[in-house]
């Protein structure tokens, strides 16, 4: 059984370095099976660029099954291409037929500054979890199970927030360039269980505060971001952040100071 | 001091800020609509209630700078906030840009808020001032003599034979000019689209949005502000077509 090819066009950015003029490039792509991922197509370029002598467009991609969050790239205006709830490594060229001009871009944002090509540094996002997506409960060897209880919806809830790969897709889609879908998962998955608790309102403080200082903008509530999500975290945890911070902003400005404080 | 720091210097407790506001000013737009519509019955009622606030002296001046501080909080917020936002994109802008979620009201909020700050300023010039239509401005008409009583909540507050200010004539007067008409029909219209997006979007700030019920807060919302515009539009809507006189 042949499956019958076809051929598209890109208009990929091209940008040989950190901080360096980049510029829109087209490329013809022919011999494109409709079962390839979007990833698979651009190994088809990159493999006709090698050969031809010229420089391979660089791209990031990592498990290409839609789990490590590696793959970013803008595909005509929208975070990971055309579809809901997938990463552009599980966009398939079914999705494109013969002629298809695509325009691929990296994600955009000042904290995501482009290395090279359509490869962003998104360790933006790290810093953002160093600052509080952690928590200091003991974990030593396994604790016997069931000992801390902890309510199936809310199991349930946690394990959505828990979902974000990190890939940076909300932040890329967003007007504003604001990370808040990001880290209302990060702070969620862990404010909402038990073993989360002891840091929950100093978590929220310092996460957001880091991704204030890392330059990211600010929501304005148009849920592009969870639109665009290819884990579709949903928008209800950034209010639920909203409410935690608020929380936390009154809790930690009325609480009685430790004899032994600083300040 | 950590607490004006997060409330004032954070992006979440700016936006805060800007809901905190976005209730305080929801709440006079929609008080200021009710006590306006007075206007359709006797002049007893809205000229008696125009002097009782007036009479209010310092609590009147008290209401109105915690509404200017409101005001300016509001867009103080919305400035920072947005030119922020601005920077964070980078250099590059996108080649190709998608809307995919975001409602009409909510991505032309910043251009609804100057229409409505423009609006803000003319009718405190044409109403409160007296500087925009001087020859119908309630100071330099005839005075209005109170035929009965003007209660709140059972209370006598403006009683009959009292000379009040002529604050009906005015409003017709004023809205006798179809340019004025025109333009406050305008402006109030786009004051509910930026209350479409504000009004839903502060529930989501303050935390107090989910998609439980966010169904039935998009169709509240969007039925209150339609009726806060069609309020809005009756008063110059009459006196244009003749029903208010
Ligand atoms: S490459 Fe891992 S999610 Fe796409």
């Amino acid at each position: 059984m042949s499956t019958t090819t076809f051929s598209v066009t890109v208009r990929v950015w091209r940008q040989p370095g950190p901080g360096q003029p980049g510029r829109f490039v087209e490329y013809p792509v022919g011999g494109v099976n409709p079962d390839m991922s979007f990833l698979e197509m651009l190994d088809v370029l990159n493999d006709g660029l090698t050969r031809s002598g010229d420089e391979p467009v660089a791209f990031a991609h990592d498990c290409r099954e839609g789990i490590c969050g590696t793959c970013s790239l803008v595909i005509d205006g929208k975070p990971h291409g055309p579809h809901h709830g997938v990463a552009s490594c599980q966009t398939y060229m079914r999705s494109y037929k013969e002629g298809d001009v695509i325009v691929v871009e990296p994600f955009r944002a000042r904290p995501f500054p482009v290395i090279k090509d359509l490869v962003t540094d998104r360790s933006a996002f790290d810093r953002i979890q160093q600052a509080g997506g952690f928590i200091s409960a003991r974990t030593g060897s396994a604790p016997e199970a069931n000992s801390v209880p902890v309510p199936k919806e809310v199991a349930d809830l946690a394990m959505d927030a828990a979902q974000c790969i990190g890939c940076g897709a909300c932040v890329a889609a967003c007007k504003n360039s604001s990370a808040m879908l990001f880290v209302a998962a990060k702070v969620s998955h862990l404010g909402l269980l038990p073993q989360g608790q002891p840091e929950r309102d100093k978590r929220v403080l310092a996460m957001v505060s880091t991704m204030d200082g890392l330059g990211f903008g600010s929501c304005t509530n148009q849920y592009e971001c969870s639109a665009a999500c290819p884990k579709l975290i949903s928008h209800d945890f950034i209010a639920r952040m909203n409410r935690d911070y608020a929380k936390a902003v009154f809790r930690s400005a009325f609480r009685p100071v430790a004899a032994g404080a600083g300040d | 001091m950590d607490l004006v720091r997060n409330l004032f210097c954070s992006s979440i407790g700016r936006k805060l800020v800007m809901a905190v506001t976005g209730v305080v000013l929801i709440g006079f737009v929609a008080g200021h609509l009710v006590g306006n519509l007075q206007v359709f019955e006797s002049p007893d009622r809205i000229n008696g209630y125009a002097h009782f606030l007036q009479s209010l002296g310092p609590a009147l001046w008290f209401a109105r700078m915690f509404l200017l501080a409101c005001v300016g909080l509001h867009i103080w917020a919305a400035t920072v906030l947005t030119l922020e936002s601005q920077g964070a994109r980078g250099d590059e802008p996108y080649r190709v840009k998608r809307w995919i979620s975001a409602t009409f009201a909510s991505r032309y909020m910043r251009g609804t808020g100057y229409v409505v700050l423009a609006f803000i300023l003319y009718h405190l010039a044409h109403f409160t001032v007296g500087l925009a239509q001087p020859a119908s401005f309630k100071e330099n008409i005839a005075h209005y003599v109170m035929k009965g009583d003007y209660h709140v909540l059972g209370v006598t507050v403006t009683a009959a034979g009292t000379e009040v200010l002529d604050v009906r004539t005015m409003m017709i007067r004023g809205f006798g000019s179809p340019f004025v008409s025109i333009f406050y029909i305008v402006a109030v219209g786009l004051l509910s689209l930026h209350l479409l997006h504000g009004a839903e979007s502060l529930f989501q700030t303050l935390g107090w949005r989910n998609r439980r019920w966010e169904g039935g807060l998009r169709a509240a919302v969007t039925l209150l502000c339609a009726a806060y515009f069609l309020g809005n539009l009756a008063i110059p809507g009459g006196v244009l077509l003749g029903v208010l006189r």
